[in-house]
């Protein structure tokens, strides 16, 4: 168990910049921006403090932010940047790049709702925008899972060669104050090795990373048939595909030295007797949680199931974890435009070919700040279940909480 | 027999003649020097070279007379154009 550990008041952002300490990233880079900034300023105070013995390299951008880790990562230093929204955006090319480069890079993603109109409040349109970049996305319900994933996050990420993105609601969780257990360095030490970089650049033994890669396979000097670009892009989905095992592995390892187990993709609360589950990611969880209470009180059996892992899709814990289900009502803080949100499309992406036959409702909540209340998701069940009589298992497309 | 053997995760290369495949594969045409017109042929002394200096790919030799390794010549025709004396000609490889 936990040894030296102490509980203190952080927010999101804190738990974050401490989370990275603790990981003793040795190269940050990042472009500060709202509601990020915070992390930014935490991680440079440690650095010239003396307390983290990294390289703080200030950019002009988040491209450029990306791309000083992704270099650094090549060359063996565990890198840390963090951004949201039109940050998040900028680095896209770089998402791709640290992906395909396969290289281990941690991102904090603080999530914000991206312009036009200007917005610099919370929803998950950012980093849900960069979910086929490639990168693990995982997302967490309160500060202490924030400070807990991005440990893990290393892990995970120099286990298997994939960059993980730790996701977390702006002020919902970025600035706002929670109790958060910090472990002692002592036990992150012996829960995280050092980083061993897959690549190696050494003047006597020179190799061109990244280069012009065909369509095809080709004979090296060598004489061994190397991948072309189509057979590294099979190696990075085959990555994602075999990397439930591992965020599993690392979280249950997790749980075992630090008394919080994360040996699961996905929170599952109350679905033991649950015909109705209602479906959220990041924060949302919670106040789901509150509104499944609302729900029970009212004689419903009801429970709630949360995405911690967004990539990889974790499609067969998904269905395992809504086979009693009779009605699904799923709230997105993102919309995929002229569909629905994301993770309604990915659930029922997941539950086809199963023995699940439940009606699915999706709800938009919570874009641009907009604020989320327990009684809302509990209205919106309601009303979903007033629906039934219709008999359609789905709807073309989603309701949306607003004031249209 | 696929590419897995190669244990790359990544693109990668190492800096070696041929690395990147035989690529004289690539050619879809090919230059044939005229003795009769070359400066170097002709003089049997080290002069001219254009060819040797402008090749891309450093496949042209600086001897007497001059060859084309035509295991990596992509067949651009750089020599054909450069050549003062008119003593390449680029051939639709068949």
């Amino acid at each position: 168990m936990a040894k030296k550990s102490n509980t203190r008041i952080l927010d999101g952002n804190h738990a974050a910049a401490e989370g990275a300490k603790l990981s003793r990233v040795q190269v940050i880079a990042a472009y500060p921006i709202t509601p990020q900034s915070p992390v930014t300023e935490r991680l440079s105070e440690f650095v010239e403090k003396g307390e983290l013995d990294a390289q703080y390299i200030a950019v002009e951008s988040e491209h450029s932010a990306l791309a000083v880790c992704t270099s650094a990562s090549m060359v063996g230093a565990r890198t840390f940047t963090a951004s949201s929204s039109h940050g998040l955006a900028y680095m896209h090319e770089m998402l791709h790049w640290a992906a395909g480069a396969r290289l281990p890079v941690v991102l904090a993603c603080v999530n914000r709702a991206i312009g036009a109109p200007w917005n610099v409040l919370n929803d998950q349109q950012d980093s849900v925008s960069q979910r086929d970049t490639g990168w693990i996305q995982i997302y967490a319900r309160n500060n202490q899972e924030i400070l807990d994933s991005i440990i893990q996050a290393y892990r995970i990420a120099e286990s298997i060669y994939v960059p993980v993105m730790v996701c977390y609601d702006g002020f919902v969780l970025s600035h706002t104050e929670m109790p958060v257990n910090v472990p002692s360095q002592e036990d992150v030490d012996r829960f995280l090795p050092p980083y061993k970089p897959h690549t190696t650049l050494d003047p006597n033994n020179p190799k061109n990373y990244n280069l012009v890669t065909f369509a095809n396979p080709r004979v090296n000097a060598e004489g061994v048939l190397c991948h072309g670009y189509m057979e590294l892009r099979y190696l990075l989905q085959e990555a994602l595909q075999n990397s439930r095992e591992t965020i599993i592995k690392v979280g249950q390892e997790f749980g075992e030295l630090f008394g919080r187990s994360y040996a699961n993709t996905l929170w599952e609360s109350r679905l033991n007797d649950a015909d109705i589950v209602i479906v959220a990611m990041g924060s949302l969880v919670m106040e789901a949680m509150v509104a499944a209470d609302i729900l029970r009180e009212a004689g419903h059996k009801v429970g709630v199931l949360g995405l911690r892992v967004f990539r990889p899709f974790p499609k067969a814990d998904v269905v395992k974890a809504l086979e009693k289900s009779r009605v699904i009502v799923i709230f997105d803080k993102n919309i995929s435009y002229g569909l629905e949100g994301a993770t309604c499309s990915e659930i029922k992406s997941a539950l086809y070919g199963s023995s699940v036959r439940a009606v699915i409702r999706n709800f938009i909540v919570g874009l641009g700040g907009r604020d989320v209340k327990a009684r809302e998701l509990a209205e919106a069940v309601n009303k979903s279940l007033l629906s039934l009589k219709e008999g359609d298992l789905t709807r073309e497309y989603p309701e949306w909480i607003c004031a249209i | 027999m696929g590419t897995r053997d190669c244990q790359h995760i990544c693109g990668e290369s190492s800096p070696a003649i041929g690395e990147a495949g035989k690529t004289g594969e690539w050619r879809d045409s090919f230059p044939v020097i005229d003795p009769e017109k070359c400066v170097v042929a002709r003089q049997n002394k080290p002069a001219c070279f254009l060819c040797w200096l402008y090749c891309p790919d450093a496949v042209v030799t600086k001897t007497i007379p001059i060859q084309i390794n035509m295991e990596y010549c992509k067949g651009c025709g750089i020599c054909a154009e450069i050549c003062p004396a008119d003593a390449i000609t680029m051939v639709r490889e068949q």
